[in-house]
Order: structure tokens, then sequence, then C-alpha cells
């Protein structure tokens, strides 16, 4: 039906080169809303610190620096393969991108397993959301990046399938380097996370 | 994909197909304009009708209509929907998504997929929305803690809603910014833009920028409420003063998200109506940037009685009376464009007209407002709901009512009936000066706003503000069944019934599906009326 063909049409108005520059600019700006979004926690953990610098001290005593820091490790580590990853795919090998964003999702199972592990933790001792306002800062803070690392491993978990069915090659690679930016942001952030509950002294 | 089957000689307009799912599944920014439109408008009139409802109810002193605690919902309904559903999506994406891609020569927007998926999430926000109205909360549009925190109304349902709202917004701005920067046709430089677009530009920056903070600030409440979170109770170490800064944070610059498209419209229609050039073209394109810079350094002016520091409150009234300068450079370029011009009064121009008059009184009682002094006196107050709808009605709302009177005939192809649209505009005029004018006085005299009781005293401005609903009432109803009835039984538009040199109406009406049918070459801009390339129109 020429209709169907319509509306199709719709869908691919631009040439690849705008369409990835598009692309590109729109992530960018949809990163920058994300960071506003966890702005409003980082404002709050700001304001809050500053009132009570010392619970927020001898509360921090009760969260575990070495699986902040394990975990810490395994995200700076799938950053750079994911960042391998879109190299390899902008050579053109196929293979080596779905291997190196297979290990990406691992590392991000990882971190899920350990925070996990930490969070069961918390709970065990009756450490929880509304215990005071620096664990409602933790959970919150820590809870919706979690949020962010399970839609991260959504999205390169049909990143990877569709790099292994071979819809990528060295000119068409868009969703991959999206991808990979989202998942440069989820990191980043933890990466502010980490010291701000951590390592407070 | 079969899209070379269309021969480029047939003119298919983009209204030709039907059926539900055509609609519902389109990516066509038309399609999803109208969409936008007939959502938003139908949330208008809800809204409208309580608002009737509470001023029927405030007739008399005594709260003799509906009991104090549905009067408290019907007001946290009626600006909750006025605001999340119908204001900050209606200019911005109804008429944000028909004309951008046609004015700046583009065949769509940058992402047709997201943007579809866009109102899909708007839908969402609506369900959740209903599913609230069970227990409507009784909190106000602003859903102030320490009471939204406590209040056993649903407030975590509600606050859902407008944040699934808040994604949609966000998604949507972000798609006017690529679309603009990436979509224009050969030749339409930024300086050539209609400032139409300029607006809805500055009004998409805006949805980008504040929108993630009211979603954070409103999952903060949810968490206050479902996880026992304390940063508002001052109980637990928390401070409600934090939630209204947060929340004025996002909601201030929304003002200027509701306004900026208005100011927009404004800018196209009265050129085409006045044959003259625009007048101040850079200023009125930077002063929209401009009043989006300045709109996030506001947010305080509304808690100048919340218990703020003085320095804080100085600064803040200071930086308010900022907002005022690039307000003012619009409202003057405006009028010297109608100066000398050939005014013709199309009921879209009336609407203007309407606009820059009604505004000026909402824009410079907004600076009594931002004044310390006076405010103490006159915050929350029915000063400040007058202020409000004479920047939201009169502003906003008239510039949403010109719009669609102004772009109708290159939207439907049909024309409605001019002199009744006059007749429904006078009414609406004259209806919305009695509902609020009194109010200011009400306001000054003391009246606080939110009650549904008042003493007796106030009993004549109150009922002749009721009196005043019902005209303004009657108006809309009128122009509605004239736009209504325009579509069914109304003339065949021709492509250009105001001769404007603007993209959008060089080609037919209704737009074809893929608008240009070759994307245009454009050589200058859109506004230059009066001279002579206007008789080879």
């Amino acid at each position: 039906m020429a209709e169907a063909g319509i509306d199709q049409s719709h869908d691919h108005h631009m040439d690849p080169a705008t369409e990835y520059s598009s692309s590109k600019l729109g992530m960018w700006l949809f990163l920058g809303t994300e960071i506003l979004l966890f702005g409003g926690l980082f404002a709050a953990y700001a304001i809050f610190h500053a009132r009570y610098p010392e619970m927020f001290y001898e509360q921090h005593l009760e969260l575990n620096r070495t699986m902040g820091a394990i975990n810490t490790c395994v995200l700076i580590f799938s950053s750079l393969t994911m960042a391998m990853g879109v190299s390899a795919i902008k050579w053109g090998r196929q293979k080596t991108a779905a291997i190196l964003i297979l290990i990406t999702i691992i590392c991000g199972f990882i971190f899920g397993v350990i925070k996990y592990f930490e969070y069961s933790a918390k709970f065990s001792h009756h450490i929880y959301p509304d215990t005071s306002i620096f664990f409602s800062l933790y959970f919150l803070m820590t809870g919706l990046h979690m949020i962010h690392v399970f839609i991260g491993l959504g999205i390169l978990g049909v990143i990877f399938v569709l790099t292994l069915k071979g819809k990528f090659n060295s000119k068409y690679n868009t969703p991959i380097e999206l991808g990979g930016l989202y998942w440069h942001l989820v990191d980043l952030i933890w990466i502010y996370l980490f010291p701000l509950l951590y390592l407070i002294g | 994909m079969a899209n070379h089957t269309i021969a480029h000689d047939v003119y298919v307009p983009f209204l030709e197909k039907k059926g539900f799912l055509s609609w519902i599944l389109t990516t066509d920014h038309k399609r999803i304009g109208i969409l936008y439109l007939v959502s938003t408008s139908l949330f208008f009139l809800v809204a409208g009708i309580i608002a009737l409802l509470m001023r029927f109810e405030l007739l008399t002193p005594a709260s003799d209509f509906v009991d104090p605690h549905t009067y408290n919902v019907l007001f946290t309904l009626h600006g909750s929907i006025m605001v999340f559903f119908f204001i900050v999506p209606g200019l911005a994406a109804s008429f944000g998504n028909f004309l951008i891609p046609l004015m700046i020569g583009a065949r769509d927007v940058a992402f047709p997929k997201l943007n579809i998926a866009s109102y899909w999430i708007y839908l969402l926000g609506t369900a959740i929305l209903l599913m609230a109205l069970l227990k409507p909360a009784d909190t106000g549009w602003t859903f102030y803690t320490p009471y939204s925190a406590t209040t056993n109304t649903d407030v975590v349902l509600m606050t859902f809603g407008v944040f699934v709202l808040g994604f949609s917004s966000i998604l949507t701005g972000l798609n006017f910014i690529v679309t603009t920067h990436k979509m224009r046709a050969p030749g339409m430089t930024w300086h050539r833009l209609p400032l139409f677009i300029w607006a809805s530009y500055a009004t998409a920056v805006l949805q980008l920028l504040a929108t993630p903070v009211v979603g954070i600030t409103l999952l903060l409440l949810i968490t206050e409420r479902t996880l026992g979170v304390g940063f508002f109770d001052p109980a637990k170490g928390g401070d409600p003063i934090l939630f209204q800064n947060f929340f004025w944070f996002y909601s201030h610059p929304a003002v200027y998200i509701m306004i900026i498209p208005a100011m927009g419209v404004i800018s196209e229609i009265i050129p085409v109506f006045s044959r003259k050039p625009i007048f101040g073209y850079k200023a009125i394109a930077y002063s929209s940037l401009g009043i989006a810079a300045i709109s996030f350094l506001v947010w305080a002016h509304h808690m100048f009685t919340s218990g703020i520091s003085e320095t804080a409150a100085m600064i803040f009234s200071f930086l308010t009376f900022l907002v005022a300068i690039p307000t003012a450079i619009k409202v003057f370029n405006w009028i010297a464009t109608l100066y000398k011009g050939s005014i013709q009064l199309h009921s879209a121009m009336l609407y203007a007209l309407g606009f820059i008059f009604l505004f000026t009184i909402g824009g410079l009682t907004g600076v009594f407002l931002g004044a310390l002094a006076a405010d103490i006196h006159l915050h929350d107050t029915y000063f400040v709901v007058a202020h409000m709808h004479y920047v939201m009605i009169g502003g906003t709302v008239m510039g949403f009512f010109g719009a669609l009177h102004f772009w109708y005939p290159k939207w439907f192809g049909k024309m409605f009936n001019e002199t009744v649209a006059k007749i429904a505009w006078f009414f609406i005029f004259v209806g919305f000066n009695v509902t609020f004018f009194p109010q200011f006085f009400l306001g000054i005299q003391g009246m606080p706003r939110r009650y549904a009781t008042y003493p007796a005293e106030f009993e004549s401005l109150m009922s002749l503000s009721t009196y005043g609903s019902w005209i303004l009432g009657f108006g809309i109803l009128i122009m509605v069944i004239n736009l209504i009835s325009g579509l069914i039984n109304g003339p065949k538009a021709p492509a250009n019934p105001y001769n404007s040199l603007s993209l959008e109406w060089q080609i037919p009406s209704p737009p074809p599906h893929e608008n240009f049918e070759e994307i245009p070459q454009v050589t200058d801009w859109t506004y230059g009326y009066g001279k002579k390339k206007e008789l080879e129109v």
C-alpha cells in the first residue's frame, strides 16, 4: 500500500551524516538532563552536609569502603571496555566489539551483585532510607544510580544482540556510540557518588 | 520500505488518512501536533469548568455549594491540570510540533519516533492523573511540604503523574532543539528564522534545564511519603523550605515555558496584520533567550514570606526586576511594529492585541509582587491570583487562541466564521477583565487566596468576579462551537489567506504529508512586508 509507505518515509528523512550528528547532539542534551536530575540530590547533599557535618562523618563509617572501592574499579574498567568496543566497531571489527560490550555488561552485573550485598548488609543492621538524612541520601543517590545501571544494562543488552547479528559496521554504529555515552555517564555519576558517600573525612 | 511510491505531482493532504491507528501510531509532526492540540484543549475545558465551579462557590460568602475540602480539591485540580496538562504542553507541543518543521523548511522533526513516544508518555501521565482522581490531592498545584507530606489524599499518584509528564516535556524539548540546529532548509540562517522558532527554541532550552529538577523534587516528595525520607521534614532534620527552593527552581522557569511560545505567536501575527516588517527582530529574538536565562535566577521571589534571609530577598527582588527588561523590549517592539502599519483587525490580530494589553497589566503587577515591601502585603492574596491569570490567560491563553485562529486555515484547510470569532473574542476579553480585575482590589484589601468562604464585605467584588467568569465561559463556548463548526462545514481555505511570507503559507492548506515537495531555498527573512516583494506573492 502506498499509504503504508508514506508514514515510513518520515523516519528516514535525513542524510546519514546529519542523522549521526543529530543523534549525538540529542544524546548529549539528554545526558545534560540526567545530570540535572541527579543535581537535585547533589544539592540536597551539599545543604545537609554543611548543616550536619558530624552526622555525615559518623554515619559514613557504617558504609563498606572496600566494596565501594571495588565497585568503583569495576565501573571504571567497564567504561574502558565500552570505549574500546566503540573503537572496535569503528574499525569494523564486529566480533571484538561484541565481546567488549559483553564484558561491559558483565561488569555492570558484578556492580549490581556487590551493591546487592551492601544493601542487604545495611538492612540486616536495620539501616533503612528513613534511618537518617545521611542514609536517606545514601539510599536515594545510589538507588537512583542503580536504576540507571539497570537501564544501561538493558540498552547494552539490545546493542550486544544487534552487534552479534551484524547490524553495525564501520559506517553505521551510532547506537553503540550513544549507548556508550550513556554508560560513561552512569560511570561518571558513580565516580562522584563514591567519594561523597564513602570517603568523608 | 517503499517510500519511492509517492509520485511527486500528487498532492496528498496529511489529514487524508483515517482511522484510530493512523493517528496513535503516526510519526508525522503535524498529526502529533493535532493529538496534543486535542488533548490539551480537552484538559483546558475540564480545568475551566472546574474554575467555573469554584467561582460559583465564591458567589456568596458562605460555603454553600461545596464544602471547604472539596474546594481545596477543586483548586488543586484546576491548577495542576491547567499548568501541567494544558499550558506547559499546550502551545509548546501542539503548535511547536505543527509549525517548527514547516517554518524552517523541513519534512519533519529530527526524531519522529521519539516525538510520538513523547506523546504516549504524555498519555501515560494523564492516565496516572485520572487514577489519582479517586482520592484527589488538596495541596494546591504547588504541592508544598509539610502539608503535602502529611495529607491523607493521593499526593503520590498525582505527583507521579506530573513526573511522567516531565519526561514528555524533556523529550519534546530535546527534539525541537536538535531540529532547529540540524534541520533548517538551506539559506535558513539563524537570523532569518521566524520569531516563533526563536521562542520555541528558548522554551525547549528551559524545558530541558528545568524539568529534571522538578522531576527529582517530586520524586523526593514521593519518597518522603513512601520510604519515610525526611529531607523536607523538620522533625527528621529536614527543611520544608528546601522543597520550595527546589520546586520554584523549576516552576519559575516553567512560567516562561508557558509564556514564551505565546510571545512567539504574537511576533508572527502582528507583522502579517500590520503589513509591516517586524520591528527590532534581533532584539525580540535574543530577548527570548534573555528571559530564559534570567528565569533561572528569580525563583526565590515566591518565597519572600517563607523566611529567607534579607540579603537573599533583596538579591532575588533585584533579579526579578531584571526580567521586566527583555519582556518590555518585546512589548515595545510589537507596538513599534503596529505604529503606522496598515492594521487589519482579523480575529487572530484581536487576540494578539488583547495579549499586549492584558500581558502588560500582568507583567507590571508582577513587578509590584517582585518588590519586597509590597509583596509582604500582597503575598498569597487575590492580587497574586489576578496577576497570575493576567499573565496566563491574558498572555498565554490569548496567544493560544490567537494561534488557533491564525493557523487554523493552514492546519485544517477550512475557514471558520470570522464574525462569530470576533464576537467570541469580545466576550472572552470583557469576561476575562470582569473576572480578574476586581481580584486586584480584593487582594489589596487583604483577601487571601484558596479559601472557600470570605467576609461579607468582599461580596460585591467577589460576585462581580463570578459574573465575569460566566461571560468568559460563554465567550469560550462560542469560540469552541465556531471552530468546530468550521471544521464540519466551513469553506475551503486557500493556501495563503493572509498573504503571509512565512514558509508554512507557501504550501497547500492543509500541508501535504511531506510538507515540501522540494526543500525550499531560503533567500530572505520572513518579515519583508510592505516591500516590493509582497507584490510577487
